[in-house]
């Protein structure tokens, strides 16, 4: 997790918010290292975390969290981290006919339905063990990135369906968090995207948007980061809090800085 | 003379839609405006100078009979392969992209390129060239219309296959005339599915052919997307503005557009003035340090009016280790 980012939000693995929907998305810029700070984060903060992973393999994400100071590996074995790999699993089920219901099954149906399968199987990984005492704190859902289902042909609807019955049950139900990247297509007219995202926008907690610059590259810094915290359940009691910072992302670690106070700058 | 040839042990995989059985190349390049290759590099025989670097082929020259032949590479091309029994699993794309799926699929499982046999000669690399993904030849209807009906078909085959080079120890590079989909939302899925992506744009026909500026040049260079594998960070390249001309015997790249600078000059010195003489050193110079394949192979087959090129193991969509 990224220290100077946590400042950023208030929070500490110790303190976090429960029931709460943290929407991330980029815009002309690759977001990924959000999904790498929550999942380290929420692993050091011994919740249990269901990682959909559609987008990179596995080694991707662990060498990484190397990095960043956990071991996806150990959190695997030892029972911390369940993570679907999607891009293998997608090679299972369009090769091989499956016995039992697939979290991706929807890859073999020619009319695409429904994220059922793969919302019983997050379910099935975040509920609670009856046995004995609680090992983890609370449970995570991380998806990076919901904007690939669109891609495999589910609709924006089905997206939408998907995550609200996650947040009914991770949030709602069992009082953990739920973490999505979604990337913003701009102007590329992905109206599919647009639906998902502004959809997902109104139903989220905290949005984290990356966004390139718009005068273009620069080496000292990669881009900016708008927080943006929303009450959705009371919307007419607090104004939702932005701010933008401006960040360098290093090899282990991501610097935020005000906007024109880049340390190259002064 | 042909380039140090890489082909003995390398196993290269080509998919064609012409009826000419040659080897032709294929990035993740984007084409802007139709335009094939025609890239002549020369061959150079003797120690080369300091000051050159890049790398120097004959594009003139074919390959010979016997190199092809003692090569293991398999070739797939769609009208011979649409009325086969190939098994084939029910999907939901294309017929044509469901096959080459299941194609590529049956090589890496029985040359063992997934880890299921252990190869017994040395480690290898699938490299993996598809020409040409999303037109109308591989019964696919986005380069007719805009919403037609397998809009999903091709993000969903770069899916899957995005997932079979995770999976196993190969390379993929794909050309796709994007100047043809109407839909600008593909173009951007299909930007997200991929790893690497650059886009060729040819002043032919444009209101920049006649551009001053540009008068020297063919064409421009993007490198619109540069992969952050295993890292947080990735190699980018401060050059942005990338021009290429062609001339019978060179390929160049150069950056900063600017009058005075000539294709004989090559300016090593000062971060931004840099020439790369061929377009796949440029990105393996800048953008693919975890690249395992040794040196990348540049040939031509002279057949009739049109060049092609054949590259093996640059590019490379994706690696795993295990």
């Amino acid at each position: 997790m990224f220290v100077e980012l946590n400042n950023l939000l208030n929070t500490t693995p110790d303190r976090a918010e429960q029931g709460k929907l943290t929407l991330l998305c980029d815009a002309k810029t690759d977001g990924s290292f959000l999904v790498h700070h929550f999942l380290s984060f929420y692993l050091k903060a011994n919740c249990k975390v269901c990682f959909v992973a559609l987008i990179q393999s596995f080694s991707h994400y662990s060498i990484v969290g190397q990095k960043l100071g956990v071991s996806l590996t150990m959190a695997r074995e030892r029972g911390q981290l369940v993570f679907l790999e999607g891009l293998k699993s997608a090679v299972d089920v369009v090769f091989q006919a499956q016995k039992e219901p697939h979290p991706l099954q929807f890859l073999r149906e020619a009319n695409a339905g429904n994220l059922k399968p793969l919302f019983e199987f997050v379910r099935e990984a975040l509920k609670p063990i009856d046995s004995g005492e609680a090992r983890w704190t609370y449970p995570v859902l991380l998806v990076d990135d919901l904007s690939v289902l669109l891609s495999l042909g589910m609709g924006a609807v089905a997206v939408l369906d998907f995550i609200h019955y996650c947040r009914a049950t991770v949030c709602w139900e069992l009082k953990g968090n739920v973490v999505v990247l979604v990337h913003d297509s701009g102007d590329a007219e992905d109206e599919e995207n647009d639906i998902l995202l502004n959809g997902l926008s109104h139903q989220s907690h905290l949005i984290l948007r990356a966004e390139g610059l718009a005068t273009g590259f620069c080496r000292d810094v990669h881009g900016q980061l708008r927080i943006l915290w929303r009450r959705p359940s009371q919307p007419t009691v607090h104004r939702d809090q932005s701010f933008t910072y401006q960040y360098k992302i290093q090899d282990k670690s991501v610097s935020f800085f005000a906007k024109g106070m880049s340390p190259a700058v002064l | 003379e042909l380039p140090a040839p890489l082909l003995d042990d390398k196993c290269k995989k080509e998919f064609d839609e012409d009826v000419y059985n040659h080897k032709t190349p294929e990035s993740n390049i984007k084409m802007k405006i139709a335009w094939r290759y025609q890239l002549l590099p020369k061959m150079e025989i003797g120690p080369v100078s300091s000051s050159r670097f890049g790398h120097y082929y004959d594009a003139s020259k074919r390959m010979p009979q016997e190199l092809i032949e003692a090569s293991n590479w398999h070739g797939f091309f769609l009208p011979e392969k649409i009325s086969s029994t190939l098994k084939v699993e029910p999907c939901s794309l294309t017929p044509g992209y469901t096959k080459l799926l299941q194609f590529i699929q049956n090589i890496i499982y029985e040359e063992g390129f997934d880890g299921s046999n252990p190869q017994k000669k040395q480690r290898n690399i699938l490299r993996i060239g598809i020409q040409n993904l999303g037109s109308p030849l591989w019964g696919d209807d986005i380069c007719c219309a805009e919403n037609g009906g397998n809009s999903h078909s091709l993000t969903k085959f770069l899916y899957v296959l995005r997932g079979l080079l995770r999976t196993s120890l190969s390379a993929c590079i794909i050309t796709m005339p994007t100047h043809l989909i109407q839909n600008k939302a593909i173009i951007a899925r299909v930007t997200t599915l991929s790893d690497i992506v650059v886009g060729l744009e040819s002043f032919i026909g444009s209101e920049r052919e006649t551009n001053p500026l540009y008068k020297d040049y063919h064409g421009l260079i993007h490198i619109r997307q540069i992969p952050r594998l295993n890292n947080l960070i990735c190699d980018e390249s401060d050059v942005k503005d990338l021009a290429f001309k062609l001339k019978r015997k060179l390929f160049t790249i150069e950056a900063e557009v600017q009058k005075g600078v000539s294709t004989a000059t090559f300016l090593l010195d000062g971060p931004r003035k840099k020439l790369f003489p061929c377009l796949f050193q440029l990105l393996e110079v800048a953008c693919i340090p975890w690249l395992m394949a040794s040196s990348s192979v540049f040939k031509a087959s002279n057949i009739g009016e049109s060049l092609c090129y054949q590259l093996s193991g640059f590019f490379s969509a994706s690696l795993l280790h295990f």
